[in-house]
């Protein structure tokens, strides 16, 4: 009985330009069950990191509990790393982050882990803007304990027990927008195509990046009747647009019809371009952006792609007015002011 | 590009590299298994009725096979597969009660073999089973042919080659031996019903318009002739001084055995540059190890004799210049001419076919260069019932070759004795089993272990040359065959891939560790599709295997390059769209499938 990935890779194996080949950021072998959608979604992060050139040791990689949160270990595995318990992960990114400001951190969570038990955590972490990748692998199912539905399973929607749900879902990527989220994105797992450039601008950008990524689960809720299978999704998903991420080197090479293009420009000189595909919608403004998601849901449709970005965002630290450097960083002497300005305090309070 | 039609023998038989590769087709991967499982005797076994002389090629197979292996496109150096072979060898328990067992019912057909070599051995083995009356004409008193006289028993044990050879004699074969055939008419005139010439290429090139060289000629001699005196021990020294001309496998020969007949300054010259030179890397290395210098690009311009003897010889220096087709050119580069003495000089330059026996006026069709016209696929000549194999067919090669030639010939002379028409050849057999056994569990070690290419021990060198039947190599033991084979990558588990039960969830996509998966749209062009996957894939050697166009639109890709066959793919399928199936083929033999 092997179980192994060999060592071996392609000897061909492009370099990026820190001198990483994709091996240097993939995993351990996953232990969830084959074919699973959150697999998929490894990939794409061990794809984007790799694209983006990121050296593995400024990633942070948190999760909670569930399928999906045992995913970090399935990836970025020269990457720091914090499983916590199940729906904290939100607040221990929170420390983390506001402990070392450098890091890019990667909040991994399940629908159960962020619709039910962490649903607390989860809209104090957008409210605050914390400068975070915030990825729900939502599978509508408790895949860990048998495959009871969850709460963003779809009203009617069968798994594999056959019983609809008679309880209508929880929309992350509505609640999102509604706590005005800097960066709203909806993906599918079996769409890395979309969903590879989704996740190098969601690391981009400076504040809360939430993803919500379809991800069927194989062994409870990809048969017929589920509206979170491979087969469903396929049909419903309607993307709104194409998107690039282009790093501020790079000239941007398409040019799309006017009113069709949209340049948002980022922090850094880089650029997300978006080729729109639906023209009444502006990713760029928040109306446009919940009229585009209201409309869709009553056509039964998945909207995907970049929905809405507040390029102007204003994360925790900036908020805080917090220092520079990291916390982490600073020593006795950036933080103990010294007796002379103690007794020059205590005398002014005199 | 058009869907991959897997029903085609040959596509999954071109995956397992090492098999397509060999002459012989021998299923590579199958008996390295059984090694690894100790069961040495079968392993014996699959390599006896493929390759005949699994002891003798398991110490002197020219291993086209091992520049094939995947091992060597995925790390540095390919299995050890020849030395694997001898695993076998040494370690098998009684096969003798395996092989076909005589007196076989004769069907009236008598067969002549002229030569005693690996191809007419092996046509005996094929036929003999079968009834045929056959006679092996060879003018050595033993049978082996160039596997006797020309590999010394440094290299190959005597006892080896005899008990290979026997294992064919006794299967009812009448032998003539110190029989030599000088007429083809006269054996056509004895009526058997069909002849087999068996006879390499028995000649070896002289310089005979060098300088010096009819003067010379007591102490200069043709590489295999002088490799046969020897083997017969009609020669027992050689001067102290030696110079070996040529830079094939029988120059490294030559050398060698100077060295342990009292050749104390042996020196090989060869025209060429090192890196062009014909032997065998490892020939080459062997000769290196033993202290012999190799001189290149030194062309030879005159024997030197003094007083009637054999002094030793001028060179001119020469450099290889290439043109833009790549053909090579010795130029002179005018430095002074080298002197080396000698006491003896070898002339191993190469060797040429001979058929002084044959005559011109039978109806045989000849080429130009004095060779007979021979029908590449059925070895029959222009001859109806002569077929030719082995060196003699077209020139030299080897002993796989010989062996390859001696099944195909076997098969026709098999068909024309039974008026079927010869160029309808039985197919191969194959047989495609699925591995999985549970979860996580295949049938086969899938694991794969990133050990090193393990080295052969040698005997000690002061041991080796001072006796010339002392084997050098002494092969892996027990343990280091195992830990070789399991470098195996096992290319001969097929990724079998059924459209219809994928549900394109990427999940081998994502896992493959050698980037050989891509779901991508189709392309009309191949080199397009090639470039367009994961890690484009360069090497045109390797196929694609293409799917059906799926669901969505896209196809499956598999470039089949460095696929490591450790079935994650299949590991990670949730639908089983991708099995592990084991492939086996087999060349079909004479009488088998057609009868």
């Amino acid at each position: 009985m092997t179980y192994i990935k060999p060592e071996f890779r392609h000897p061909n194996l492009p370099v990026n330009e820190v001198g990483f080949t994709k091996k240097e950021y993939e995993g351990r072998i996953s232990t969830l069950c084959a074919g699973c959608g959150h697999d998929s979604i490894s990939a794409a992060i061990v794809q984007a990191c790799y694209e983006m050139s990121i050296e593995p040791h400024r990633v942070a990689k948190l999760s909670g509990i569930g399928c999906s949160s045992k995913t970090p270990t399935y990836f970025l595995s020269n990457s720091h790393g914090f499983n916590s318990v199940h729906g904290r992960m939100p607040s221990v990114a929170t420390g983390a982050n506001l402990a070392n400001r450098d890091l890019i951190y990667f909040g991994v969570s399940g629908d159960g882990d962020t619709a039910s038990i962490g649903m607390g955590q989860f809209v104090h972490a957008i409210r605050r803007n914390l400068n975070m990748v915030y990825i729900v692998m939502n599978n509508g199912c408790y895949g860990l304990t048998k495959g009871q539905d969850s709460a963003t399973a779809d009203k009617g929607s069968m798994s594999k027990k056959g019983a609809p749900n008679p309880f209508a879902p929880i929309d992350l990527v509505s609640l999102a927008l509604e706590l005005e989220a800097s960066f709203v994105a909806q993906s599918f797992s079996g769409d890395k195509g979309q969903l590879i450039p989704l996740i190098k601008a969601a690391m981009h950008h400076p504040g809360f990046s939430f993803i919500n990524v379809m991800s069927p689960c194989v062994t409870f809720n990809n048969n017929k009747g589920s509206t979170k299978s491979y087969d469903f999704v396929r049909d419903h998903a309607s993307s709104t647009s194409v998107l690039d991420f282009i790093p501020k080197k790079e000239e941007i090479k398409v040019d799309y019809e006017e009113g069709i293009q949209v340049k948002v420009a980022m922090h850094d000189g880089s650029y997300l371009s978006l080729h729109k595909l639906a023209r009444d919608w502006n990713p760029l403004d928040w109306v446009s952006a919940n009229e585009a998601l209201i409309k869709a849901r009553d056509r039964g449709e998945i909207l995907t792609g970049l929905l809405y970005i507040n390029p102007k965002s204003n994360p925790l630290h900036d908020t805080l007015k917090s220092s520079d450097k990291p916390l982490n960083t600073l020593k006795e002497k950036d933080l103990c002011p010294g007796s002379k300005k103690l007794e020059e305090i205590n005398s002014s309070l005199r | 590009m058009n869907t991959t039609d897997t029903n085609n023998p040959e596509y999954y038989h071109k995956v397992v590299d090492c098999q397509y590769a060999c002459p012989a087709h021998t299923p590579v991967p199958e008996y390295i298994r059984l090694i690894a499982a100790k069961r040495y005797t079968e392993a014996y076994m699959i390599n006896w009725e493929s390759n005949v002389f699994p002891g003798v090629l398991g110490r002197t197979c020219d291993r086209p096979c091992e520049p094939a292996c995947r091992r060597g496109r995925v790390e540095e150096e390919p299995v050890a597969i020849c030395r694997l072979k001898r695993v076998a060898a040494d370690n098998k328990g009684d096969v003798k009660s395996q092989m076909p067992q005589g007196p076989f019912k004769p069907n009236g057909k008598k067969i002549a073999l002229i030569g005693g070599g690996p191809a007419s051995l092996t046509v005996a083995r094929d036929l003999a089973p079968l009834g045929y009356e056959i006679h092996l004409f060879d003018e050595q008193i033993k049978g082996g042919g160039m596997m006797r006289t020309q590999i010394p028993a440094f290299r190959l044990p005597e006892t080896v080659l005899n008990e290979e050879v026997n294992y064919i004699l006794d299967l009812g074969i009448h032998t003539h031996f110190k029989t030599y055939v000088s007429s083809l008419k006269e054996v056509l005139d004895k009526e058997y019903d069909a002849v087999f010439v068996g006879t390499g290429a028995p000649k070896g090139r002289d310089l005979s318009k060098l300088p010096g060289r009819k003067e010379g000629d007591a102490n200069i001699h043709i590489g295999i002739e002088w490799l046969a005196s020897v083997a017969f021990e009609h020669t027992k020294s050689v001067g102290k001084k030696v110079i070996v001309l040529g830079g094939g496998n029988t120059a490294m020969d030559c050398c060698r055995t100077s060295k342990r007949l009292g050749g104390e300054e042996v020196k090989v010259v060869v025209r060429s540059p090192y890196k062009d030179m014909k032997a065998s890397p490892w020939e080459k290395e062997d000769a290196q190890h033993e202290d012999i210098p190799i001189l290149d690009n030194h062309t030879p311009k005159s024997f030197e004799v003094k007083d009637g003897k054999l002094i030793g010889m001028t060179f001119e220096k020469v450099e290889a210049h290439y043109d833009e087709n790549g053909k090579r050119k010795l130029i002179p580069t005018g430095e002074p001419d080298v002197f080396i003495e000698a006491d003896d000089v070898l002339i191993a330059i190469g060797q040429l076919n001979s058929f002084p026996w044959i005559e011109r006026d039978l109806g045989m069709e000849f080429d130009e260069w004095g060779m007979p016209k021979v029908d590449k696929v059925t070895f029959q000549s222009t001859i109806s019932n002569v077929f030719f194999g082995g060196d003699a067919a077209f020139g030299p090669e080897n002993v796989i070759t010989a062996v390859a030639h001696g099944h195909q010939a076997a098969v026709s002379i098999d068909l024309f004795c039974n008026n079927k028409k010869l160029t309808e050849r039985p197919s191969p057999f194959t047989n495609l089993t699925s591995q999985k056994m549970g979860i996580h569990e295949w049938a086969y070690d899938s694991e794969v272990p990133t050990d090193a290419r393990y080295i052969v021990p040698q005997a000690d060198k002061e041991k080796t040359l001072s006796n010339i039947k002392q084997e050098v190599e002494l092969g892996f033991d027990q343990n280091t065959g195992f830990a070789e084979a399991q470098r195996c990558l096992n290319c001969d588990v097929q990724t079998v891939f059924t459209e219809n039960k994928c549900i394109e969830c990427d999940a081998c996509m994502d896992v493959c560790p050698t980037s050989c998966i891509t779901f991508t749209e189709n392309e009309e062009q191949e080199d397009k599709l090639r470039e367009k996957l994961l890690v484009p894939a360069l090497n045109l050697q390797q196929d694609l295997l293409v799917s059906d166009t799926l669901k969505t639109g896209k196809v499956m890709v598999k470039d089949e390059d460095v696929c490591l066959h450790c079935g994650l793919c299949a590991e990670r399928c949730p639908t089983s769209a991708w099995d592990m199936q084991k492939y086996l083929y087999k060349v079909t033999k004479a009488g088998c499938g057609n009868h």
